[in-house]
């Protein structure tokens, strides 16, 4: 169980980004754009761990994410840095693998459960058909074990043995979400990258879909990186959160630090800006505009909106540095950062 | 007093599986509401995932056949919609956001596009220059602006982007009630509680009533003003939003609201599956059951006794 920073430390890297730039650059009608989606980013994510990504929308987790998924395509292109996956006594780099050998990465190791994913399923075959495709010739089990291991499956989602039945477009939201799911999963990979797994989903399903993800972590020791905007459940996955910022990672710590002692004000407002059940007091949205990833704010990319800023921000770009164990942050000012007031909860009972 | 959408009795019912193996689920059953035209408000509709919410939703669009009951959008029943004058008149009233931005844009075309459409068919502009305001205008709404979206793709937005555009389409013919079918799911906290104030706003400065179908009960909390709570069809517990969430009555309702991740002892413990078994015991009994009103305003779907009676 790694839920505890000192067996944290102990854990081998399973993934290491470095010095990653991935931008989409395009050239419509002679008018050429170069988004930085992905700008500098390195990390690294261990065995038997839960690493958690949240950020502003359009910030760039989708970006960053499809970078080591190896699901990088036109016009998204890789710009600079390097991507090292170690299995066992393995190391792979998915950028110098032919097709072949990535489709044996995807399917033995490393499987990507894409943002808004319940729109992969093919519309005109029955979700057995899919499992069957996707999913039989990677297990090595007879058809019986195949099958009756697909049902269990389906169980921990809280889905019936129905739903192979059933044509996509006959299922809900929810559903569908869950056999995609379902479908990367089967396998139990040893590292599971997943884009907002669970936004379509009810919070009592969410719970069981949550723990299935981490049961597999559990018995094989797999690494979950997973992209959510929802920070309850990054308090009650993750064993890290970093935190993105217009392309770039602000914030790395363990998941308690960040939500009681951030130590970069993106993540501050962050961490304070969940509304609660109770809550109907008008949250301050963060002032000013996101920013323009085509023309990112010169300096430290959050200075224009940041409360903190002084004028070295607007010059120069503070380093991801270690302020703690465990904990790095870029910003010139992370000893000065304070949690912001946390919503006070407010006594059930009394109607507005 | 007249009522701008009235939901009777309504039913669906799906058939499921081949020709041989024929079954049906209920995905609706018996759902009733009513929305006075001189009171706009945000009538929010949560509950289980497969529970029924979208289906109910497409009904009240008229996207999807009534298999009972009837539903009338300002008098008159939807299913009735005959000609394309009646159905442009329809969806004036009545505009849609839906769920998957992903699944709803057509990935070959532009997405100001579609807003480009809205504004010509929906809202009459013909110049080019009335086109280009109303849609500048709706997406400035959302904290877009058309100068960000012309020209691109659903893939070259990111999930939130994508997700305002498809609010401000909706926006465009200024319709007396949105059906907004999870509009913040894939949005930042800072950005959903921007989209909530603003459909708050819609009902307030504008008289918008919303139709808000959300699994995130903190924001239902926050901006409706009544509620319904759905399991496996049925509506379990309706009624005043705050009433109902501070203390929810039946087992489903209540179990939905212990379910919600605390955020407290964020990185100490790890989420476990849900225990379900007071919830499940409770869906079984819904087909024998009814709505039963409280004094304080909510209706609750209580099983009835041996006699035949209702256990209040
Ligand atoms: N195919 C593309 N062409 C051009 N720009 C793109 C493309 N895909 C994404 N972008 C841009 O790249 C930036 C980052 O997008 P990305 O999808 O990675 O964000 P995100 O952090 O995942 O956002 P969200 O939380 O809304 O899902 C956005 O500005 C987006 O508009
Ligand atoms: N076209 C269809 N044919 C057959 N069954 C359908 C069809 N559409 C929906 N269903 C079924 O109806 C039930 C209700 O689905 P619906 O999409 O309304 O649920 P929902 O409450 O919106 O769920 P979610 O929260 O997951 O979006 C589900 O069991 C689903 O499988
Ligand atoms: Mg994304
Ligand atoms: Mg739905």
């Amino acid at each position: 169980m790694a839920f505890s920073e000192e067996t944290v430390r102990e854990q081998r890297d399973v993934l290491t980004l470095n010095g990653l730039k991935a931008y989409y650059q395009t050239n419509y009608f002679g008018v050429e754009r170069e988004v930085r989606a992905v700008d500098d980013v390195s990390l690294s994510v261990r065995e038997d761990e839960v690493y958690g990504i949240a950020g502003e929308s359009s910030s760039g987790k989708t970006t960053l994410i499809k970078t080591f998924a190896a699901a990088i395509r036109p016009p998204l292109r890789l710009i600079d840095g390097t991507v090292e996956y170690k299995f066992g006594d393995r190391v792979v780099n998915p950028y110098d693998m032919d097709e072949d050998e990535l489709n044996d990465l995807r399917w033995k190791h490393v499987s990507y459960i894409m943002q808004g994913s319940m729109s992969v399923l093919n519309p005109v075959r029955r979700i057995k058909k899919s499992f069957r495709d996707f999913a039989f010739e990677h297990m090595d089990r007879s058809r019986a074990e195949f099958w009756n291991a697909v049902e269990d499956h389906l169980k921990l989602l809280y889905l019936s043995p129905d739903v192979l039945e059933a044509y996509p477009h006959q299922l809900s939201g929810g559903m569908r979400q869950r056999v995609t799911i379902a479908l990367a999963t089967v396998c139990h990979p040893e590292f599971i990258i997943a884009d907002e797994p669970t936004t379509a989903l009810d919070v009592v399903v969410q719970k069981d879909v949550l723990a299935m993800l981490d049961d597999i972590r559990k018995k094989l020791r797999s690494s979950v990186v997973f992209v959510t905007h929802d920070m309850s459940v990054h308090a009650n996955m993750a064993d890290r959160v970093g935190i993105m910022y217009a392309g770039r990672i602000v914030e790395e710590g363990p998941t308690s630090e960040l939500f009681t002692s951030p130590k970069h004000p993106y993540t501050a407002h962050l961490v304070s800006s969940l509304p609660q059940i109770g809550d109907t007091t008008r949250k301050p949205a963060l002032e000013g505009r996101p920013p323009n990833l085509a023309e990112p704010p010169r300096g430290c990319r959050f200075h224009p909106r940041c409360p903190l800023a002084i004028e070295k921000c607007t010059t120069d770009v503070p380093p991801l540095e270690s302020v703690g164990a465990n904990h790095r942050s870029a910003c010139w000012r992370s000893a000065d950062v304070r949690p912001l007031t946390p919503a006070v909860k407010p006594k059930t009972g009394e109607s507005a | 007093m007249s009522a701008i959408l009235e939901v009777t009795n309504v039913s669906k019912r799906f058939a499921m599986g081949g020709i041989l193996s024929r079954n049906y689920v209920n995905a609706v059953v018996d759902a009733g509401f009513t929305i006075e035209e001189d009171q706009p408000e945000v009538l929010t509709i949560v509950g289980e995932s497969g529970s029924g919410k979208t289906t109910l939703a497409r009904m009240i669009l008229g996207l999807e056949s009534i298999s009972e009951g009837d539903i009338k959008v300002a008098g008159r029943s939807v299913s009735g919609r005959v000609n394309r004058a009646q159905r442009l008149s329809f969806m004036r009233h009545v505009q849609p956001v839906f769920q998957n931005p992903f699944e709803a844009f057509n990935p070959l075309k532009e997405v100001d596009r579609y807003l480009q459409a809205s504004a010509r068919v929906l809202l009459g502009a013909t110049s080019r220059a009335q086109v280009e305001a109303a849609m500048d205008d709706a997406l400035q709404k959302v904290g877009l602006s058309l100068a960000e979206v012309k020209g691109r793709f659903a893939h070259e937005l990111s999930g939130g982007q994508l997700q305002r555009v498809a609010i401000a389409r909706a926006l465009i013919p200024n319709p007396a009630i949105l059906v907004a079918d999870e509009p913040v799911s894939m949005v930042d906290a800072s950005l959903r509680m921007t989209i909530v104030n603003l459909l708050r706003d819609l009902r307030d400065q504008l008289g918008v009533t919303v139709i808000y179908i959300t699994h995130d009960l903190a924001t239902a909390y926050y901006i409706s003003d009544r509620i319904i709570i759905m399991q496996e069809g049925y509506a379990v517990e309706m009624g005043p939003a705050r009433v109902v969430l501070d203390a929810p009555e039946h087992p489903y309702a209540k179990l939905l609201k212990d379910s919600v991740l605390p955020v407290e002892n964020a990185g100490k413990s790890r989420v476990q599956p849900a225990d379900r078994k007071t919830a499940q015991a409770a869906a079984k009994l819904s087909g024998t059951g009814e709505l039963v009103l409280r004094d304080d305003g909510r209706s609750v779907r209580l099983p009835r006794d041996g006699d035949g009676s209702v256990a209040v």
